[in-house]
């Protein structure tokens, strides 16, 4: 199954894990199992019904710009860390 | 509105005659009624030296000179160093110790410099990180500049300067 | 002034950065730049040197206060002026509250910039502008100003990050409340955010240490600097299309910002990029440009120029976050790292969005830490909004880490170039991201540092010290475009979307040529208006030489491609009989260079190719500085005589560009350092708003500057290229401080290190 970090500020909603595996075939529907376990979640990620657009996705550590269409592997890694803005 | 005066004066080897306000500044009738923007406005308070232009000789920042204090005397611009057939030494060896690089400052370090090479033409380093204390640049830490003037200085002594640094394409 | 004896240390001819004649033709040589020519001529065209005919003048009406609230503005009496067109104020911008409530919480960042554009409700800066007018000449536009009656409720500012965090600061949005990845705070404040870093278990690692060095530092904000002011001069026509030249980083960001404020489609706006002097993060942002458009319609369609003065441009444009940060890092008897924690407040300004995210991707990002805990804190406060400046917010916070790692390094009896190889970053080792670190050359630079004369070379004199600090930058990538056509002649006419704000129409021409097997001299390379290229984004983040130079390197695949084609067409030739290699083209038995194909196929079908890009593969860097300084007791002066930059650029393209950056950075650093500072007074009134106050260094205050070129080429990149421009600034705070240390035996906790802060500093640690 993927594997979630989970951004620190969020640990509390899952109880301090640090990492949680759920399934999924997209970033989309991994972030839905997760709101399946942790409810809550899924609003912190997200801006209306998109992610935030201040948090970059990574997939295996490439940055990804498809979002929660994104494709991910059953040994994928999907992280979520600060955006860096172009410096406006 | 104020009224005009009528001032006559040589700006790069040719008599000009304009009219301006008392209040406008060498700088703004060079620019705006004479159309020479190669001397640049930046900060307009006479402390970074790009709107610098030769007065009788001398540097002076334009922004600091009211245009009727021109009357009867030589004013030389960035427009008028080059000789008619090509560029100034001290053009060429901006250029080729890329010593620009937005290049806003350049007409002002180029016309100070010549100044100093008239008046120093066996300038030290220390001579001239000093003679080009008033022209600020902000992009290039100065390094260049001053090996471009320096090679300058050698090439119009007739010294091979043994650093001509560019590749030649 | 320098010191003689290490006076122009660096001949560039023999820098370990030229291609000696090895893998390349063109990249790695030292071409002249034509586009250089009229800029020694002074025949090159600024955005301050637009002059259109019928052209009217503006000029902005700037707050004198801090925070107040706008209670009304009459525009009556400037109106009636003789010789004024047309007076404007926020009343005058579309009403986008629609969208901006559309947007949810969100639609706070579109508020912000208009009400930066032009203040609606209330002032939150000194200079923060509010009405602007046209004129038929400047002085008109300055006097008529005087006649605008503001009348405004005083409020109380808050001018510094650690009060504005304070339980009673005054509070400059009410509607404010932290946001802490999506949970938003329950009271109004001035922390508009708060981020995290967690790895591993910091607790633990502190309690593995053997020494523990913990600090608090305080930055000041300090502007880019660059010398031409803003401008814009805009033409909003009858039939509604808008025409901008101007001096911006970008030209696409400055069209789609200035189509959001109007509200109108980016298509109906030509922005025409101007050459511009100097921008280093400071032009990426819109200020005057919607202004000067609407200021054009309101003057019956005349083109309308504004151009800030240099007060202006400090009170109201830039700054560099001020910053507070607090370090805390732990070693073992070794000298391995085995935790940090880090907490970060930068100084927005007047709108949230300051630098501190990036600040904490690389206060340690040049460092192998398990056990690592960064704060980030981005704070309003009634300064102008911050932007980016140069490696944005990474300066102030290497000069904290490095100066604290400084001290571990003292406390261990370590070099510090030693610890540095011992704790520093390598290919493979994890980023932040999960991905690991590509080829970086970070131990190559260390090593090159540790060899290098100055080095080794003892110190002359008492007062004298050196001071070492390394720093890490991660470069960017980003959206480029770029399109060549091909004349008659076989030369080339280049165009992308990325203004040169550096020199990088030649670092593009060139690795154009390369991929041709022209020289640079075939190749003119020119920067695209906006309605002549396709979209790129603005040349910030070291990003033009690698994005655009992807671009260009595709679109060099591309025309290779097109041009087999045709040559297969051309000269009757079975399509696998025609191939490129190392600039020949082999046409069944014939042999043609690019010049001679291009012309022949180019005499029946013109030739063009374009590639817009987004690349991944961004290479980090990553720099090591040594500096000498003398300090005088007496005076607190500080006299820098020999300073030394080793970075690692990827491949250099054109070595002396590359040198000219790196000399750049360390300049304007060690500006940062010693001199440069935002200053208030009490009310919030900025008090040193012109380069006389505002002290820049001059070329007497700097030594020659030996810039030393490693090339570990960048493996995301068709030549190697890692980027340069921004890396260089950010040490010099930090071995400055080293090296004032070094000297004196005083550690500075503040920037800038003044002559006052230094006096300051002897009179709270006397020396023996």
């Amino acid at each position: 199954m993927p594997v979630v970090w989970i951004p620190s500020l969020l640990r509390s909603l899952t109880g301090g894990q640090e990492k949680v595996s759920v399934s999924g075939e997209t970033v989309g529907q991994v972030i839905e199992a997760l709101e399946q376990r942790y409810p809550g979640l899924r609003a912190r990620l997200f801006q209306g019904d998109r992610l935030r657009p201040d948090l970059s996705l990574v997939v295996d550590g490439d940055m990804s710009v498809r979002g929660l269409l994104q494709v991910v592997k059953e040994d994928s890694e999907v992280r979520f860390i600060p955006a860096i803005r172009g410096g406006s | 509105m104020p009224t005009k005066v009528p001032v006559s004066a040589w700006v790069n080897e040719t008599p000009v005659t304009f009219a301006c306000e008392p209040r406008q500044s060498l700088l703004e009738v060079l620019r705006d009624e004479l159309s020479l923007t190669g001397t640049k406005l930046a900060c307009d308070g006479g402390n970074c030296g790009a709107c610098t232009v030769l007065l009788d000789g001398l540097p002076v920042n334009s922004c600091l000179v009211l245009a009727v204090e021109i009357e009867g005397k030589r004013v030389t611009t960035i427009e008028g160093i080059a000789p008619a057939d090509g560029l100034h030494i001290l053009q060429q060896k901006f250029l080729e110790h890329t010593a620009l690089q937005c290049g806003i400052c350049t007409p002002g370090f180029i016309v100070s410099a010549k100044a100093l090479l008239d008046h120093y033409p066996n300038p030290t380093e220390q001579q001239v990180r000093h003679w080009l204390a008033g022209n600020l640049c902000r992009c290039t830490g100065y390094d260049k500049i001053v090996r471009a003037v320096l090679d300058a200085a050698a090439s119009l002594r007739g010294v091979q300067s043994g650093r001509s640094a560019v590749k030649e394409p | 002034m320098s010191d003689p004896k290490h006076s122009l240390v660096n001949d560039p001819k023999h820098s370990s950065a030229d291609n000696q004649g090895g893998l390349f033709h063109v990249i790695g040589t030292r071409p002249i730049r034509p586009g250089d020519t009229t800029k020694v001529t002074g025949q090159a065209i600024y955005g301050i040197d637009v002059n259109l005919p019928d052209m009217l003048y503006g000029a902005v009406l700037r707050s004198p206060h801090a925070h107040a609230r706008i209670l009304s503005i009459d525009t009556r009496q400037a109106q009636a002026l003789e010789g004024v067109r047309a007076v404007i104020t926020a009343a005058d911008l579309p009403d986008l509250s629609a969208k901006i409530s559309a947007e949810g919480e969100w639609g706070a960042e579109l508020r912000y910039q208009n009400d930066n554009i032009l203040a609606r409700d209330k002032v939150l800066y000194y200079g923060h502008a509010v009405a602007a007018v046209s004129a038929t000449n400047p002085h008109i536009a300055a006097e008529a100003l005087k006649s605008i009656r503001v009348a405004y409720e005083v409020l109380p500012p808050v001018l510094d990050v650690q009060r504005a965090m304070a339980a009673q600061a005054p509070i400059l949005h009410l509607d404010l409340r932290t946001d802490e990845l999506g949970l938003r705070g329950d009271r109004p404040t001035n922390v508009a955010s708060h981020m995290q870093t967690l790895q591993g278990d910091p607790q633990r690692g502190f309690e593995q240490a053997a020494i523990i060095v913990e600090r608090e530092f305080h930055t000041s904000a300090v502007h880019q600097g660059y010398l031409e002011p803003h401008n814009a001069t805009a033409l909003w026509a009858a039939n509604g299309e808008i025409t901008i030249w101007c001096s911006t980083q970008g030209s696409f960001s400055a069209r789609d910002s200035t189509a959001e404020v109007l509200n109108i489609p980016a298509a109906r706006i030509r922005v025409l990029p101007q050459e511009v002097g100097g921008g280093f993060g400071g032009k990426n942002r819109i200020y005057l440009e919607p202004v000067a458009a609407l200021l054009s319609r309101k003057s019956g369609h005349k083109p309308v120029k504004l151009v800030m003065s240099h007060p202006e441009v400090l009170a109201a444009s830039g700054p560099a976050s001020a910053s507070w940060i607090r370090v805390k890092m732990g070693v073992d008897r070794d000298g391995k790292i085995t935790a940090a924690a880090v907490n970060l407040a930068y100084a927005a300004g007047a709108f949230p969005g300051s630098t501190v995210g990036v600040a904490m991707g690389t206060i340690l990002g040049h460092y192998r830490i398990a056990n690592l805990q960064i704060d980030g804190y981005d704070v309003v406060t009634n300064t102008p909004w911050s932007a980016s400046y140069r490696a944005l917010g990474a300066t102030n916070a290497a000069f904290t880490s490095e100066s604290v790692v400084d001290e571990l390094c003292e406390k261990l009896g370590m070099d510090p170039i030693e610890f540095r190889l011992l704790n520093g970053v390598r290919t493979g080792d994890p980023r932040s991201n999960g991905q690991p670190f590509a080829r970086i050359g970070f131990m190559e630079t260390l090593e090159t540092a540790r060899q290098h004369p100055h080095y080794t070379t003892p110190l002359s004199g008492p007062y004298q010290g050196r001071g070492v600090a390394a720093g890490y930058w991660g470069n960017a990538g980003g959206r480029s475009s770029a399109t060549a056509s091909i004349n008659p002649d076989g030369s080339v006419n280049l165009v992308t979307g990325s203004v040169d704000i550096t020199g990088t129409r030649m670092t593009l021409a060139m690795q154009l040529a390369e991929t041709l097997g022209i020289t640079a001299e075939d190749v003119q390379a020119s920067v695209g208006d906006t309605a002549m290229i396709a979209f790129a984004d603005g040349s910030w983040g070291s990003r033009t030489t690698f994005s655009t130079g992807w671009a260009v390197y595709e679109l060099g695949q591309n025309l290779i491609h097109l041009m087999c084609q045709r040559a297969a067409e051309h000269f009757q030739v079975p399509a696998e009989q025609v191939r490129f290699d190392d600039g020949i083209f082999t046409v069944g038995e014939q042999k043609l260079a690019f010049k001679e194909l291009a012309a022949q196929l180019n005499a029946h079908v013109p030739l063009m190719a374009s590639a817009t890009v987004n690349p991944g593969g961004a290479g980090p860097a990553f720099g090591v500085h040594i500096v000498d300084v003398e300090v005088d007791p007496e005076t607190g002066q500080v006299k820098v005589l020999r300073y030394t930059t080793v970075q690692d650029v990827g491949k250099a393209i054109h070595p002396a560009y590359v040198e000219g950056q790196m000399q750049g950075g360390v300049a304007q650093g060690i500006g940062w350092a010693l001199n440069e500072e935002y200053i208030y007074d009490e009310a919030g009134r900025m008090l040193n708003a012109s380069f006389l106050d505002y002290r820049i260094p001059t070329c007497a205050d700097l030594p020659a500057i030996d810039a030393v070129i490693v090339e570990v080429p960048n493996p995301g990149h068709p030549y190697g290229v890692r980027g340069v421009g921004e890396m260089s600034i950010v040490p010099p705070p930090a071995a400055l401080a080293n090296a004032i240390h070094a000297a004196t035996g005083l550690r500075l906790a503040v920037l800038p290190m003044s002559p006052a802060r230094i006096l300051e500093a002897y009179e709270a640690n006397p020396i023996s």
